[in-house]
């Protein structure tokens, strides 16, 4: 793959935005992945924090070490080395339960997409899903990978205290809640699967750039995995 | 070890335990949260003898009442000109106290500020979450919210006799406009958008909490009812919405986002602009990258600079008078 010319804008006194492109697309964020590796494994002097998003890569940094011209050098850099095509993230399997309260609104993507609920699941399982990025709320990982079978639209009012574990499907998004919020987007599972982890090793069990596999379990099962989480 | 204990007999909304926050998370979706006015912050721990960062409580404009149910402790109240009542005691922030059991600590909202600052010679315990107690107020999680009915149990607690009476405020703090760097959407805007962001004065509204900053003003108009890819904020990013109207994100910020932002709050105004009041009025100066970092050189200088004077302690009111007595004895042989 050839990557593309970077942009690079400063943000602020202390961040510069590095872009690959205006709109989102595979190439881009595979390019945003393999920068943030780079700069994982060669930080330049100074940087605090890179945070990968769609289409560019925040790279912050202390003003008493460096500024936006030394920290631009060094990913100019960088850039000519990225092998953005051969990245390959971590395989992540996540268990989810897509029967009765934890599935509230399977029927209805049912009914919009002429499936079958069952058809809907086997859909939703088939997607290989890709960690693009963290927003909105700690841990709230934004995953590429919904089938385009049953992308359905956000429903005409949101639903309140929507509880942490819901699976829901945003267009071609999917992401597992860590936080009880409100959404206007389909809930068609629950998983027991911890993504806030407060390990300081691994304090959220996903990185951008991994890839995941969701697997079906029975409401027996959520609710045991669920209890084991529970007591860590 | 001595330990003082505090039950909460009111705290208004947003009053949460901070320490200097959890900065390094973002790509997580946490913002570093922490004080909304860093150096107030640390001023308060510095003076009482603390570490910059050790944990405190943010109380907001809907103040604070601790009642002292056991043992004692010495504490600083920096932040916003808010009013400070210990027992029948009236006095401002910016100043150091002991208070012992029985006795009653009062924080309101005073003439200026919207944030004060509570730092105890001693541990706060609460919880922490990835290794600070700084609350992140969306979510809840970290130290937490202080509300009203709960203890607050302060660990290892002092009394620091020679830090008592007044701190002296910061000297060195820039006035007047809100220095930006504008950017990185400024494209997207009308032509005349930057112009009037830059020339316009802008209220603060009533929509203001950690997350950010709500101002009202002359729209600013996009070219066309763009979306951009959802992309990384920072704290002082000022994000513009669909109506046109200005936010200025802060501590609890989202970590990306999709609105546009016309230009970013450099790191050395946030902590005033976040003392800023509903129905208070500012205007936006802009100043290039290069500049920005420069400027944010010269205060974090500055801050040392102060913070490291207020760090000595004066001495006990008995060695003031003493020093005091030799100085006119002095003056007057």
């Amino acid at each position: 793959m050839t990557v593309a010319p970077a942009e690079f804008t400063p943000i602020g006194d202390s961040a510069v935005l590095v872009s690959f492109a205006d709109a989102i697309s595979d190439t881009a964020h595979a390019q945003v992945v393999a920068l943030d590796r780079a700069l994982g494994s060669d930080p330049p002097a100074g940087m605090t924090e890179t945070v990968p998003a769609l289409v560019n890569l925040l790279v912050a940094f202390d003003v008493t070490e460096t500024d936006h011209a030394d920290i631009s050098a060094h990913i100019r850099g960088l850039l000519p080395g990225l092998q953005a095509q051969g990245i390959a993230g971590a395989q992540q399997r996540v268990p989810v339960c897509y029967e009765g309260d934890c599935a509230p609104d399977l029927a209805a993507v049912a009914d919009a997409t002429g499936l079958s609920p069952e058809a809907v699941i086997a859909a939703h399982l088939e997607g290989d899903y890709r960690v693009l990025m963290y927003g909105f709320a700690p841990g709230y990982a934004y995953m590429a990978g919904v089938p385009a079978a049953i992308q359905v639209p956000r429903k005409p009012a949101p639903v309140r205290d929507v509880p942490a574990g819901s699976v829901i499907i945003a267009g071609p998004q999917c992401l597992v809640t860590t936080l009880k919020m409100p959404t206007g987007w389909s809930i068609i599972g629950r998983s027991p699967a911890r993504i806030l982890r407060d390990d300081p090793d691994k304090p959220f069990l996903f990185d951008v750039g991994d890839h995941i596999r969701f697997e079906r379990i029975d409401l027996a099962t959520h609710h045991r995995l669920s209890a084991e989480a529970e007591h860590g | 070890m001595a330990e003082a204990v505090f039950s909460v007999v009111f705290a208004g909304p947003l009053v949460t335990c901070q320490d200097a926050g959890r900065p390094g998370n973002m790509r997580f979706g946490v913002a570093a949260s922490g004080p909304m006015d860093r150096l107030a912050f640390a001023a308060g721990n510095v003076a009482l003898g603390n570490p910059p960062g050790q944990t405190g409580i943010e109380v907001s404009p809907g103040g604070l009442i601790l009642h002292c149910e056991a043992g004692e402790v010495t504490l600083a109240v920096t932040g916003g000109d808010f009013a400070v009542e210990h027992g029948p005691q009236k006095l401002r922030s910016w100043s150091i106290l002991t208070i012992r059991k029985g006795e009653r600590l009062a924080i309101r909202a005073g003439g200026a500020g919207s944030w004060a600052y509570l730092a105890f010679a001693g541990a706060l315990q609460t919880g922490t979450w990835l290794q600070s107690q700084a609350t992140h107020a969306p979510s809840g999680f970290g130290g937490g919210r202080v509300q009203s009915g709960q203890k607050l149990v302060v660990a290892n607690a002092e009394t620091r006799d020679d830090r008592l009476g007044d701190i002296p405020r910061p000297d060195f703090t820039a006035q007047g406009r809100i220095t930006v760097v504008i950017g990185p959407q400024d494209r997207h805007f009308d032509p005349a958008a930057v112009e009037t962001f830059l020339s316009a004065s802008y209220t603060v509204s009533d929509a203001f909490d950690r997350m950010g900053m709500r101002l009202e003003g002359p729209e600013l108009r996009l070219q066309a009812a763009l979306s951009i890819p959802s992309e990384p904020v920072v704290r002082g990013a000022v994000q513009v919405a669909g109506d046109g109207a200005p936010t200025v994100l802060l501590a609890d910020h989202q970590t990306t986002g999709g609105y546009p932002k016309i230009a970013t709050v450099i790191s050395s105004d946030t902590d005033r602009l976040a003392q800023f009041r509903p129905g208070d009025s500012l205007r936006f100066a802009a100043v290039d990258a290069a500049r920005a970092t420069a400027l944010l050189r010269a205060y974090l200088q500055d801050k040392a600079r102060y913070l490291h004077d207020i760090a000595t302690p004066r001495g006990t009111f008995a060695q003031r008078l003493m020093r005091e007595n030799l100085i006119s004895g002095w003056t007057a042989g």
